[in-house]
């Protein structure tokens, strides 16, 4: 590895002392092998400036925590690594979620009102009895509400969003892949017509003008446009079976 | 002082992973109110690092037929070295399978059983039963007799996780994230509360409740190398500590996992052995087999990482610029099921190794992986010395584990210490009344204020925390690791007293305003240190080898002596903890042969 110099820019502002007007922040360090944006802004924290605020928790791009737009892309610090970018990077938080302090952004509120919103858990009306077997599940099944239930929200794909950076109570593709994980699961009791009300409008899976960003910027690689179609198809069907109702009335 | 918020609730817990959620759940369905208070949004929880699975003997598979509790019970209490409380194990093993069920009717897709005929990739052939089908399968882990270990694919943590969080939303429990308790506040007899720093804006806010629950995890980043989220510092079980009434169980006892991806440190699942991967050295020989034939790569993990540490130190490891290590190799189990069953591990070997494991072998070196101790309770959870405090999952030590946790035990205690520990906290805030003094808290939050204006006025001294942080790290590294011995130990306490010496003379750097990160290290960094002196000094004193703790100066197990538990008190100004020592609880299988060589498991 050859001792390249890294120039780090960036984002600044702390909400606490609003007279300081956001501004980008300049620090250098030397690169080393294997380095990460994790490893980076951990040593620039250490040794240069220890007020710089930024969130990591599992460094392993299993949790979401430390999602940040790097060189104008939304991805995971943790796993970025500085051998993969230019000498000059360029560090700003996520847009659309609400900023903590410097890099650090509150993407936990945001994923939690979304999960609201959407009743994101099994609805059922069964109750568990503890002295029988679990009810049987096809593997395939399983595996298949898996695929969507991997999302680590991290916010990347809401960041990305065009919809999601104008609309503020947009669900984004998160939400929408969130939902398709309830749709799949045959323990959801939830009837289309349910669903319906919960995505079937503007701030659902009708809200989104297929700009795709988010299936590109997702770290976990979920594809995203597919679970879109999946339920953009569902809710159509239901929304044309409601105009037919009307027009039968 | 100056005015803060106050919040009052029924049960207070600390630490939003499974364990502290299964807790909230338990307590919302006796009609309690709740508040739980995280560092992190629940889902960024280190549960959801957890990869591998959850055991539990529901002998679905053909590989699990005939399992039982009684086995997993035998299973659990040999892998602790008779170190677990035997009524514990007992409770956990006959409520784990119902823990899955249950789960799994809340919405984790754990995989299932596909009927038809396997070939293993060591050739052996089995056949999935037609009645079995469609009902929860389980692979191979470490030290188990049977295949007992349910998952889905590689992110059994996170499914757990996101399938408890939506309980946690469904029942309305109240979550207060970016928040972090740093002290408790009692009067000697009862615990009251917390005080807590906001992470958002760095005011101070009391929390009041009936019973409060500790849930935060454990120590792993007091080493340097450890397989563990970097919020897991321990902070539970030294702001319990910090009242000089309540003991830590066991510290001595900590776990290293046998396969951490070298120089990250981040796990791979003990499943990519269970799977059927190898370990290989530097002449790529497959060397489990020469020190443990019958259980190979699925000894137990104390028993994987000491068999590896011999031989790299044999000379066998491959050198590189980060020390030696050795090889996983899980080529062969294809590439359908590495991208399938063991997907995140090919994820995290692209990302941080630049590997693709179904081509190339993975670096790997035994690394800090799980804290055995933790906040003493008894086996209702509540905790030794202070009544209306609990602990559940690895916080706590009602001493399931003993000195060797079996892997796929973890994730399955923090749900069922939930529930079990959940009923008993809730049993016992229906009959508590709120009374207490707000002197004692106010005395606790001025406390509180002191030492932050004295960290920002640098009234102490200038001590940095990240240097201090950095020695006490390398000091367990180099001096408490897998095999330890009397004069390494001894070097240890002794480095660690001088940081305790030092950590109490910390300034900051930085204005320390708000939500200032340096300030929340600097809280932490004197209670971090304590625990890191009760792991070496516990260490020091426990003459015997016993599970994870491997004296080579005492290699053998000493019953007569050493069949009991490390109590570690920190009184008020003392410079070392104050151990004392409490029989283990034997109820069913009497100490025997656990074999540390050929037969072990």
């Amino acid at each position: 590895m050859g001792n390249r110099t890294l120039t780090f820019k960036i984002f600044r502002y702390n909400p606490q002392k609003p007279e300081v007007k956001p501004y980008m922040q300049e620090y250098k360090l030397e690169e080393v092998s294997g380095m990460t944006i994790f490893v980076a802004l951990n040593k620039i924290r250490e040794e240069l400036d220890p007020s710089l605020m930024f969130d990591f928790v599992c460094r392993a791009a299993i949790c979401g925590s430390c999602a940040m737009v790097i060189n104008g892309r939304p991805t995971l610090a943790c796993k970025t690594l500085t051998k993969d970018l230019p000498a000059k990077i360029s560090l700003l938080p996520l847009p659309v979620f609400k900023l903590v302090g410097d890099l650090a952004v509150d993407t936990g509120t945001w994923f939690r009102d979304m999960a609201i919103k959407t009743e994101a858990w099994v609805h059922t009306t069964k109750e568990f009895d503890p002295t029988a077997l679990e009810e049987r599940m096809d593997n395939k099944t399983a595996q298949e509400i898996y695929e969507p239930d991997r999302c680590v929200e991290c916010g990347c794909c809401v960041a990305g969003c065009a919809t999601a950076n104008i609309r503020a109570d947009f669900l984004g593709a998160a939400g929408i892949n969130r939902v398709a994980r309830f749709m799949l699961d045959p323990r959801d009791e939830r009837s289309p017509e349910e669903y319906y009300e919960v995505v079937g409008a503007e701030e659902g899976a009708f809200g989104c003008m297929g700009l795709m960003a988010c299936d590109d910027n997702c770290p976990m690689e979920i594809p995203l446009q597919t679970q879109l179609s999946f339920v953009r198809r569902k809710m159509l069907a239901q929304g044309l079976k409601l105009k037919t109702e009307k027009v039968a009335l | 002082m100056s005015a803060y918020k106050t919040y009052v609730t029924d049960v207070l817990i600390v630490g939003a992973g499974l364990a502290g959620e299964r807790t909230a759940v338990e307590a919302a369905e006796n009609g309690l109110d709740s508040i739980i208070l995280s560092l992190v949004p629940p889902r960024r929880s280190h549960s959801t690092a957890a990869q591998g699975g959850m055991q539990a003997s529901l002998g679905n598979c053909a590989m699990g037929e005939g399992d039982n509790p009684d086995i997993h019970f035998q299973d659990t209490v040999k892998g602790s070295d008779w170190g677990c409380e035997q009524d514990v194990a007992r409770l956990f093993t006959e409520t784990v399978p119902i823990a899955v069920r249950q789960m799994s009717h809340w919405g984790v897709p754990w995989n299932r059983v596909v009927a038809g005929k396997k070939t293993l990739p060591d050739g052996r052939e089995l056949e999935e039963k037609k009645e079995k089908e469609g009902l929860i399968t389980a692979r191979d882990f470490g030290g188990t007799a049977f295949w007992r270990t349910c998952y889905t694919s590689d992110g059994t943590g996170h499914t757990l996780q996101y399938a408890m969080d939506s309980l946690v939303l469904k029942h309305g429990c109240t979550v207060h994230d970016r928040i972090e308790a740093i002290s408790l506040i009692h009067d000697g007899e009862k615990c009251i509360g917390v005080v807590a720093r906001s992470l958002r804006n760095g005011e101070l806010i009391v929390y009041v409740a009936k019973s409060t629950v500790i849930a935060t995890g454990g120590y792993g980043r007091l080493y340097g190398a450890s397989t563990n989220a970097v919020i897991n510092e321990g902070s539970g079980m030294f702001i319990a500590q910090d009242t000089g009434i309540v003991p830590l169980g066991n510290m001595e006892a900590v776990q290293f996992h046998p396969t951490g991806i070298v120089p990250v440190w981040i796990l791979v699942t003990e499943g990519a052995r269970g799977d059927g991967g190898y370990l290989l050295d530097k002449n790529h020989h497959r060397f489990m087999p020469d020190y443990e034939p019958k259980k190979k790569e699925l000894a137990s993990r104390d028993v994987v990482s000491r068999r590896m540490t011999q031989h790299i130190r044999a000379g066998y490891g491959v050198e590189s610029e980060h020390g030696p290590h050795l090889w996983l190799d899980i080529r062969h189990l294809g590439k359908e099921h590495i991208y399938t069953n063991l997907r995140e591990i090919a994820n995290i070997c692209k990302n941080f190794a630049g590997i693709d494991p179904a081509n190339e072998l993975i670096p790997v070196r035994p690394t800090q992986h799980y804290s055995m101790g933790g906040v003493r309770t008894n086996a209702d959870g509540h905790a030794y010395g202070l009544k209306g405090l609990f602990a559940v999952g690895e916080s706590a030590c009602w001493d399931l584990h003993g000195f060797n946790r079996l892997g796929g035990n973890s994730l399955a205690e923090t749900i069922v210490s939930g529930m079990v520990v959940g009923k008993k906290v809730s049993e016992y805030t229906l009959g508590a009344s709120l009374e207490y003094s707000e002197q004692t808290i106010k005395d606790e939050v001025t406390k509180q204020e002191n030492r932050i204006k004295d960290l920002i006025s640098g009234k102490n001294g200038n001590e940095n925390v990240y240097k201090i942080r950095g020695e006490m790290e390398q000091t367990l590294m180099n001096y408490v690791g897998i095999f330890r011995k009397g004069e390494d130990l001894q070097t240890a306490v002794d480095k660690l007293q001088e940081l305790h010496q030092r950590a109490q003379k910390v300034g900051l750097q930085s204005s320390g305003e708000g939500a200032n990160p340096e300030l929340a290290s600097a809280l932490r960094i004197r209670g971090m240190v304590r625990l890191a002196l009760c792991i070496s000094y516990g260490a020091l004193q426990r003459t015997e080898s016993r599970g994870s703790h491997a004296r080579e100066d005492y290699p053998k197990r000493d019953d007569e002596n050493w069949l009991k538990r490390t109590l570690a008190y920190w009184p008020e100004g003392a410079e070392l903890p104050q151990l004392d020592y409490e029989p283990v609880t034997i109820t069913e299988l009497p100490p025997g042969d656990r074999g540390y060589g050929e037969h072990a498991g």
